[in-house]
């Protein structure tokens, strides 16, 4: 029972973080009917500048443990969706009107940039966090141990999710993004400025990629350039789980296939675990082909 | 406007050739890469190009070609080139099986669906599925092919027995684009609720899109296999499936020339700039969006279909 809460508990952080990414995945893809491929990318970059600010600017000293992961984070997310901005406005924005798939093969090339660009500048091996950031302590909940890390993780993106719910369905901009997703035509010619939505998604969803890098980095300690295509795979397959376009739908995907993945690994077999998440899709969109929360369309004719 | 088309195109012929002879032994190399690269492009091109399906786990197929020769000639040594229709089959066998039930769902489900079974058959690879995969390490020891007793093993050999398929396909992707077949996937393309409603059964011609490509691509799978002699789990992962998907879209889907000049492009080229080392790829990635910016429909898209005039037709059914 103790192995079954530690994988659960495991799972749940680690969905949190496919969850966040699936967001951006899902918030563009609603708006602008686009796979980003580059997205897991611009979480790879959000891991790699996390590293280079938190040695650089010795935070840590400064402001003790919490605080310097919260300015990090902060930081972080606000480079990540100024690149994520700038890349909508290259390699998306001429690419509105044409075929879709222009648009995806536009986004794999963004993807093999970025990519390419990491591995350039940090060079190919793993890097390595300071692993003394936050500090190495259990905490007891009903008799189990669990890392402060992985509740703290856990937290965070809770925490983001809720603010970006709240965000979406409270405010102006929030309506406007759900209008435009809806129907962009329409959205316009009720004086919605659809180019600023578009911007708008592309610095939210970006800011918490850049977010789960970080995260990343400060659980598992290691990164690598390549780990944008992995962790993004994971999340794009979240996001279609959940239904792709639906903002709560990418929420409970990451985090079922965060859970799914770990417990899989645990209990079946852990040589299958990438592939039993992937079976688990599989069987979900035969039964619901839209996903689990994704709406039925019907064809028109 | 037609005869100098066909002039190019005899020229392009005449010119790789000769190519081995002027090339060493590397280049000619590539240019066998190139080659598997663009029959393998043109067998997806069925299915992504003609019908539309966004399916970005070509590998696969060509992973189940390729390990089935080299199971069956490792074991019961039965030659390469005898294998070529087998691996065909059997792709196309689990192509049948795995498309049955996922054919119906919509563009974007339908991808990752397809992301998601070229991971299975890596992973089942590597884990030995059924014992005999070889795990991660693979398989080696794969035979020469031999062609009435000439045993192909040099690069400029290969070459003339990669074009030659080459050849084969072309021939036979074009009769295919231009049959019944081939219009119905466009016109299922182009919009499946008029098809249908039109009397095309669109689930039987998806399914059999998906079995013709991967068909095609189990018999690349055997040329592979042959070639290198040794096959592993890490050639068919996702990543090729993506190379493949790029040939396509960015050569022009749905058009011969385009996809082969893709893979010119995307196989050849970074190895032309093998000087700039690691830059190359990162200037390979920018020069990919600003080539979908400048060119939407891919850089050779294929031309618009013409018919003659329904009078002529009339007149000649009238003949007879």
């Amino acid at each position: 029972m103790e192995q079954f809460f530690q994988q659960l508990t495991n799972g749940l952080a680690v969905g949190g973080i496919y969850a966040l990414i699936a967001l951006g995945y899902t918030m563009v893809y609603g708006v602008l009917k686009l796979i980003n491929f580059a997205h897991g990318d611009l979480f790879t970059i959000g891991a790699y500048l996390g590293l280079t600010l938190l040695t650089s600017l010795g935070l840590a000293d400064r402001l003790g443990p919490l605080g310097a992961v919260l300015l990090l984070a902060v930081m972080v997310m606000g480079l990540v969706a100024i690149i994520g901005a700038m890349l909508e406005r290259i390699a998306y924005r001429p690419l509105r009107e044409s075929p879709r798939l222009s648009a995806v093969v536009s986004a794999l090339g963004a993807s093999i940039f970025f990519q390419n660009a990491v591995m350039l500048i940090y060079g190919a091996r793993f890097r390595v966090y300071p692993h003394d950031i936050l500090p190495k302590i259990a905490v007891n909940i009903f008799g189990l141990q669990i890392p402060l890390i992985r509740i703290l993780m856990l937290l965070t993106s809770v925490l983001l999710m809720v603010a970006l719910y709240l965000f979406i369905q409270r405010t102006k901009i929030g309506t406007a993004i759900r209008a435009a997703a809806i129907d962009q035509g329409a959205a316009r010619l009720m004086g919605i400025d659809v180019d600023k939505v578009i911007m708008i998604v592309f610095l939210i969803g970006p800011s918490l990629g850049g977010a789960a890098g970080l995260m990343v980095g400060l659980y598992y300690g290691q990164i690598n350039f390549t780990m944008g295509w992995v962790y993004g795979l994971k999340a794009f397959t979240a996001a279609i789980l959940g239904g792709i376009g639906n903002i709560p739908g990418a929420m409970v995907g990451g985090i079922l296939l965060g859970v799914i993945e770990a417990l899989g690994a645990a209990y079946i077999s852990i040589a299958w675990k990438d592939a039993i998440a992937f079976c688990v899709l599989i069987l979900i969109l035969i039964v619901r082909p839209t996903g689990l929360l994704g709406e039925r369309v019907a064809e028109k004719v | 406007m037609k005869t100098r088309r066909s002039l190019i195109y005899v020229l392009i012929c005449g010119i790789l050739v000769v190519l081995p002879v002027f090339l060493n032994a590397y280049w000619v190399d590539v240019l066998n890469n190139v080659g598997l690269y663009a029959i393998l492009a043109l067998s997806l091109n069925v299915i992504l190009g003609y019908a539309g399906m966004f399916h970005m786990g070509h590998a696969a197929f060509y992973a189940i070609g390729a390990y089935t020769t080299a199971i069956l000639n490792t074991t019961y040594h039965i030659p390469v080139l005898w294998l070529m229709p087998l691996s065909g089959l059997v792709a196309g066998f689990f192509a049948l099986i795995v498309a049955r039930p996922i054919i119906h769902l919509r563009g974007d489900y339908l991808l990752i669906v397809t992301i998601g079974m070229v991971e299975i058959v890596r992973i089942a690879l590597i884990n030995n599925v059924f014992g005999i995969t070889g795990g991660a390490n693979g398989i080696f020891g794969i035979a020469r092919p031999e062609f009435f007793g000439f045993r192909i093993r040099q690069p400029h050999e290969f070459f003339y027995l990669i074009w030659a398929f080459m050849a084969v396909t072309i021939y036979l992707f074009h009769r295919l684009e231009n049959s019944r077949f081939g219009r119905a996937l466009t016109y299922l393309r182009e919009d499946d609720v008029a098809a249908e409603g039109s009397g095309v059964n669109t689930a039987h011609y998806k399914l059999a899109a998906f079995v013709i490509g991967a068909f095609w691509a189990g018999m690349v799978g055997t040329l592979y296999a042959a070639k290198m002699t040794i096959i592993a789990p890490e050639s068919f992962n996702f990543w090729e499936s993506v190379v493949l998907f790029m040939i396509v879209l960015l050569g022009g889907s749905g058009s011969i020339p385009g996809v082969i000049l893709g893979a010119f492009l995307v196989v050849g080229l970074p190895e032309i700039f093998r000087e700039f080392a690691t830059a190359r790829m990162m200037i390979f990635g920018a020069a990919m969006v600003a080539m979908m910016i400048f060119r939407t429909e891919g850089i050779l898209p294929p031309q618009p279909r013409k018919y003659p005039p329904v009078g002529e037709l009339l007149a000649d059914e009238a003949k007879p």
